[in-house]
């Protein structure tokens, strides 16, 4: 691979909210060490995403784990005169499957389902190949990092669903639908998921680079 | 580099190797010869054409918040919903979390997205930079990914089908008004804000 001129060699870092080129402080060591402002927002400038790897993990794990409830505890609740009706992620999925929208069931079931899962998947193959500095697929882990970004909040579609409901379905006996704690650990997990992402560094995975090459 | 202004420069988020900065053409695309990131944009539209989209964005949200989604009925009963209505009808069900999610990424993002850019856009047409200018434009930074109204527009339709199943299902003004906002967030998402900080000269220190 040809040389890049990269900003942390040249001395240079990049603004992370208002992308100013800034000069780096020749004398700091520690990649994310505070002390330097940007000039122009005043926002503290690092040169890689402070604690990327901690965060990212501590989110991503926290994440994982209140997806399981999310997914174990049912998200809605349909009542009517005669039955109640307690229904999941998947349950919701397999009804609009079979009732008539197999289109929209895949939506939902790429949104609730696929989109976490593969930000868990990606999301922790790109940390710990990073932590690894392997030099393996980096254009592709890039475009996976990007992708995971722009497609993340999608994923809470279902909770979007379960709240219009609440608010449409009010036929006092005859029908109602309430939500059930499944949807608020749901919420939680797509927020952390998207904490998670944003945390991570993508700079990380070109670290490394030179010793490689 | 000792005699390069910083402006000239351009750093990759994604991969931080360093670029001079060149003139875009319109509809170029500039991206990293690295990880192919996108560096830099170039839009036809004008801020005067900017501000415009973010005053019809206003109007839009405002009928969006105002007219119910959809109506369902049930044996001659009727029962709509408006957004604001789905926000207190999740708080009362013991949903205060989502509540607050959909209060937030729903409506008030939303809002201070387009007052804060509407604000900085006037300014920015008469060559200035706005008061609370850098204040602003670290807040647009960090609201940016947590506006979530083309995603709760998805779900509405998939609400619709949903509740068709069981109930007669008419759809209001609202939701056309959502499907418009989609339309203007779409558009935006294109639109590199941080061509402002260049575009409007500091003020003297």
């Amino acid at each position: 691979m040809s040389a890049f001129p990269r900003a942390a060699e040249l001395g240079l870092i990049s603004c992370h909210v208002c992308g100013l080129v800034c000069a780096d402080a020749p004398d700091r060591d520690d990649l994310s060490a505070d002390g330097l402002a940007c000039p122009r927002c005043g926002s503290a400038l690092h040169r890689r995403k402070p604690s990327s790897y901690v965060r990212t993990w501590a989110l991503l794990i926290a994440a994982f784990l209140l997806y399981i409830p999310a997914n174990v505890l049912p998200i809605m609740r349909t009542a009517s005169l005669n039955d109640i009706d307690d229904n999941t992620i998947i349950s919701g999925v397999v009804e609009l499957w079979v009732k008539g929208s197999p289109d929209l069931a895949v939506i939902v079931f790429t949104a609730s389902i696929v989109v976490p899962m593969l930000k868990f998947l990606s999301l922790g193959t790109l940390l710990m190949s990073c932590q690894r500095g392997s030099d393996w697929a980096r254009p592709q882990r890039a475009k996976l990092y990007r992708l995971i970004e722009f497609i993340g909040y999608w994923s809470m579609l279902d909770v979007f669903v379960v709240s219009l409901l609440t608010a449409l379905v009010r036929f006092n006996l005859l029908s109602r639908v309430e939500p059930l704690p499944g949807v608020i650990f749901f919420g939680l997990t797509v927020v952390l998921t998207m904490l998670a992402s944003m945390s991570f560094d993508p700079r990380l995975i070109w670290d490394g680079r030179d010793s490689d090459d | 580099m000792g005699t390069t202004s910083p402006e000239a420069l351009l750093i990759c988020e994604h991969c931080d190797t360093v670029y001079r900065r060149r003139t875009l053409a319109r509809g170029d695309v500039a991206r990293c010869a690295c990880c192919h990131a996108e560096l830099e944009r170039h839009h036809g539209l004008s801020l005067t054409a900017l501000l415009a989209l973010v005053l019809t964005a206003m109007i839009v949200f405002v009928q969006a918040n105002m007219w119910p989604i959809v109506t369902l009925g049930l044996n001659g009963q009727f029962s709509g919903a408006t957004l604001w209505g789905t926000i207190i009808a999740m708080w009362q069900q013991q949903a205060q979390i989502i509540s607050i999610l959909a209060a937030a990424t729903l409506f008030f993002f939303p809002l201070t997205k387009m007052l804060l850019l509407g604000w900085l856009l006037w300014f920015a047409r008469l060559g200035r930079r706005a008061p609370g200018f850098v204040p602003m434009m670290v807040v647009l930074h960090y609201l940016q990914p947590w506006t979530m109204s083309e995603v709760f527009v998805l779900g509405a339709l998939v609400a619709i089908v949903k509740a068709h199943l069981y109930f007669d299902v008419v759809v209001d003004p609202g939701i056309y008004a959502y499907a418009a906002l989609t339309l203007l967030i779409t558009v935006f998402a294109g639109v590199d804000l941080r061509q402002l900080w260049e575009l409007t000269p500091a003020d003297p220190a």
